[in-house]
């Protein structure tokens, strides 16, 4: 509930500061609050949910959003600083925890900027403008004669007052009002430039800082046994053959066909699950759809049908149709997922720390699980291995929890093995997409297009329900989703399957399955599969009309945004040569139509036996305000280099039996040989809002490799990857 | 089978008592507590726990702990800095880069890039990428770390 901490400072008895919220300096400035609290301010307007002044006058950020690689701490730590008039190194940031940050739901999206780092900006705006007023009061003079800098104010007269002497051990906790001055860009000192993140150095100083590094007296580390299909059922388990086995058990946890090993010793906890591979029998399970296309297999499955979209008519004649498709993707987490739980007996508490994407969803989900009251349960979110979506982390804190409910009194930690994470992450979902279009060969503008979409979920989190927890599928009780929920927009299914051109007559069709694979959020979900193939279409509709690629795109988009972006990425384009076996290729998206703007250019040069090896990507962007450059440079650099990897490389293999890609060298991903040139141009608006990148280049990059291969060979590559095999083989 | 088993890890001297089978990462995570090395994959296949046996790069996930006594100088992460906390110039390159997203891989292309630059102070681009051949990275920061490592061979270039 957003209104929990609220009412635990109200029963803790914090004094409440009040005066008018607004000061003379900006009374005349603005006019009547017309528009709503940005972000996620609606849900927590006070100011004190979003930062609090400490003792040492440090201003400490609370933020709902974990730290996943992709630099929100800075972000947020920049928006305080930015608004206090206060240096960077006196912000510090608390990462997402329940009753003590603010609940933001889930780090996804690419919405932290928007949502949680926009309301920093104006809870840290609006708290300078009530210390300025407090100030005015204690030191009796007017606001806006003071001057505060470095958590100073001073007056004219030259008397000072700290933001801590102001309150005095209070915190701020009115809520924040619009209409609210926020400091003039011109005179930004962070917003805005490429101010570098400090926990870099913490990590190359291998400091504590991923929640595998945590170590507590007693700490026992555990490993889950899982079978090799989905639906196996553990058939026998025989503990004390385990136990001769690895004499460093220390406690086998059965429940169903939940199998949890603790040991005192990682290692022994390692060699116990190594011997359940060799020694536990499990029944065979539902066979897997091997040994046929899967893109045919998808399309025979049962679907719910949705029309997403339905303008105009639908055409009879179109000019081009053609059908893509795009394989099961796996995050991939370097690091498997991981989490530590203790369970207090006594108290009937539980504690989790997590690298989940979301803190409070994920408490409410383990309350469902466990059958315990949710604030029983306090879950912290601690920084993991990068996980680009919905990884294992959900799942693997449901692992410590049910093992450290069966073991009170010691800290559990659950590292899953690399094969645990590989087999039983949930993947990106394969789709299938038809497209068809027709266009007017007179003014080379699109009149008709008709998308048609087959995929599974793209979101299948836990939100506060424990069916969706893996461990909770398998215990003596088993718990089942009962929907995946695919039709709702946010499962992402037809996320930028309305193509951003300007077309008279638009259909999007929609057909929901369920395929063979566990499923869930991988960066940009949907998006990634509908940009691929609406690009590589565009592309395929301008070849057939006789246009050039680009002016095609030009003549059939509207906004100006875009219009701008595609032009930049024109121009570096046509800086390249291009060589014997080299082919030049772009595409374009912005993503779900409505965040950042991307066109990334790609130059692909083929070697004999067909591999597109190391090819050059640029990209351009508009993200709107640009908050922190470097950050929003390096998230489309590795965007575009991950987008790469899968378009190039990547797909979850399976036989009838289980899921082969079980390790890196059944699932290949880019080694550092295969590293592409990557340079990213960024348009920045600093008058407009900031918009999520952090997924922005997926689809695009697909995309612009796709037509690149084109130009290069001739070969039209509509489903991925886009492997040598498919480059040069006859046509 | 548990036996004490004596290792030289950042210039010091420790015993502990394992299965002189434990793989090397376990003992220095879990019996010396350093987080340097990473566990990735635990078959040799991402780098992530790399450290350096002497001048040498080497994955510790599946390295008997038995196989690097003797003396053999096993360097992690931690102990790259100099005792006064100045940076290894390949750690100070990585951050002057910001060559790292979530950093889980981090070590593995510090310590990699250590031991080639030691090899090859003049490495040149595709030196420096081979150097990083066993080490995977999936928020794919990789262009910046090969940055960083040519920031370091221009700085050794300069007289």
């Amino acid at each position: 509930m957003p209104t929990s901490r609220r009412h635990f400072l109200q029963t803790t008895g914090c004094l409440t500061i009040g005066f008018s919220l607004l000061g003379p300096t900006w009374a005349t400035a603005a006019t009547e609050a017309a528009d709503e609290l940005p972000g996620s301010l609606g849900d927590y307007p006070r100011i004190d949910s979003w930062l609090e002044v400490l003792a040492d006058g440090r201003v400490r950020v609370l933020t709902g959003k974990i730290e996943l690689g992709q630099g929100i701490r800075i972000a947020v730590a920049q928006m305080a600083a930015e608004e206090l008039n206060i240096p960077l190194n006196r912000v510090d940031v608390v990462l997402a925890e329940t009753d003590r940050t603010p609940n933001e739901g889930y780090t996804a999206g690419s919405g932290s900027i928007e949502n949680s780092a926009t309301a920093v900006r104006y809870a840290a705006a609006a708290a300078r403008q009530k210390l300025l007023a407090l100030a005015a009061t204690q030191l009796q003079t007017r606001a806006f004669q003071l001057k505060t800098q470095n958590g100073v104010v001073t007056a004219p007269n030259g008397q000072t007052r700290t933001f801590a002497q102001l309150l005095g051990g209070q915190q701020l906790t009115d809520e924040v009002r619009l209409p609210l001055a926020l400091k003039p860009k011109a005179e930004y000192q962070y917003v805005g430039k490429a101010v570098p993140r400090p926990e870099i150095e913490r990590m190359v100083r291998a400091q504590e800082y991923y929640v595998q590094d945590l170590r507590f007296p007693g700490m026992l580390h555990a490993r889950v046994l899982r079978p090799f299909n989905y639906d196996s059922k553990l058939v026998q388990f025989d503990e004390n053959e385990l136990k001769r086995a690895v004499p460093g058990l220390a406690k086998a946890v059965v429940n169903g066909s939940f199998v949890g090993l603790l040991a005192e010793r990682e290692y022994d906890a390692k060699l116990a699950q190594d011997w359940g591979k060799q020694h536990v029998r499990w029944t065979e399970g539902r066979a897997l759809p091997a040994g046929q296309p899967l893109k045919d297999y998808l399309r025979t499955l049962p679907n719910t049908p949705k029309r997403v979209q339905d303008k105009g008519t639908l055409t009879t004649a179109p000019t081009l149709r053609a059908s893509y498709y795009k394989p099961y993707l796996m995050h991939g987490s370097i690091g498997p997922s991981c989490a530590v739980a203790r369970y207090d007996a006594a108290q009937r508490r539980l504690e989790v720390w997590t690298h989940s994407q979301g803190v409070y969803p994920l408490r409410e989900a383990l309350a469902d699980l466990l059958k315990m009251p949710v604030d029983t349960i306090h879950v912290k979110g601690v920084p993991g291995s990068g996980c680009y979506g919905h990884n294992g982390a959900d799942d693997v804190a449901a692992d410590a929890a049910l093992l450290a409910v069966a073991t009170p009194g010691r800290h559990v930690r659950v590292q899953w093995a690399r094969e645990d994470e590989h087999c039983w992450e949930p993947y990106g979902s394969a789709m299938v997409l038809d497209l068809a279009a027709r266009l007017d060969p007179a003014t080379g503008r699109l009149t008709h297009w008709h998308q048609q979409v087959w995929t599974d979920t793209h979101s299948n989190r836990p939100g506060g329900n424990a069916d969706k927890l893996l461990p909770a599928q398998y215990l003596a009780q088993p718990r089942r989703p009962a929907d995946n929920g695919a039709t709702d927009p946010s499962a992402g299914g037809y996320r930028n399957a309305d193509p951003l051109y300007a077309i008279p007559n638009l259909r999007v069709d929609a057909y929901f399955f369920q395929g063979p694979l566990r499923v869930s959020a991988l960066r940009a979900l949907g998006a990634y599969g509908n940009v691929f193939a609406i690009e590589s279409f565009m592309d395929e509709l301008a070849e057939k009309a006789g246009l050039d690629a680009w002016d095609f795109r030009l003549r059939n988009l509207q906004d100006k945004r875009a219009i701008a972006v595609v032009e930049r990425a024109r121009a570096i384009a046509r800086q390249q040569q291009v060589g014997e076996n080299e082919g030049l290729g772009f595409a374009f998206a912005q993503y779900k139509n409505k965040a950042a703007y991307v066109a990334v250019v790609a130059k692909v040069s083929i070697h004999e036996e067909g591999t597109p090896y190391r090819p050059q990507l640029w990209a351009v962007i508009d993200a709107g305000e640009v908050i922190n450059l470097d950050g929003l440079k390096n998230q489309t650099e590795g965007g575009m280099i991950q987008s790469a990897s899968w378009a190039l490389m990547e797909e979850v293999k399976f036989d009838q039996h289980q899921v082969r890609s079980r390790h890196w060298e059944a699932y290949p991903i880019f080694h550092f040989d295969e590293i592409p040139y990557v340079d990213v141009t960024v348009i920045d608006r600093p008058t407009e809002p900031p918009l999520g990148a952090g997924e922005a280049a997926q689809g695009p990059t697909a995309a612009a490799l796709a037509n690149a291969v084109y130009r290069a060979t001739g070969k039209r590559v509509r489903e991925l990857p886009l492997r040598p095999e498919k480059l040069t083989r006859e046509a | 089978m548990e036996a004490d088993i004596t290792l030289l890890v950042n210039g010091r001297q420790h015993t502990v008592r394992v299965d002189p089978a434990t793989p090397l990462l376990y003992v220095l995570r879990d019996q010396l507590q350093l987080n340097g090395p990473k566990f990735g994959c635990g078959l040799m296949q991402c780098g992530a726990c790399m450290v350096m046996l002497d001048d040498v790069a080497w994955p510790s996930c599946q390295l008997p702990v038995h196989d690097v006594t003797g003396g053999i100088r096993i360097t992690t992460l931690e102990g790259l800095a100099k005792p006064d906390g100045t940076l290894h110039p390949v750690q100070q390159a990585f951050v002057d880069e910001q060559a790292a997203q979530c950093g889980f891989c981090l070590n593995g292309m510090v310590m990699s890039t250590v031991a080639t630059l030691q090899q090859y102070p003049q490495a040149d681009e595709e030196t420096i990428r081979n150097g990083m051949m066993r080490v995977l990275c999936r928020c794919c920061v990789q262009h910046r770390a090969i940055r960083a490592a040519q920031k370091v061979v221009a700085a050794n270039k300069k007289p």
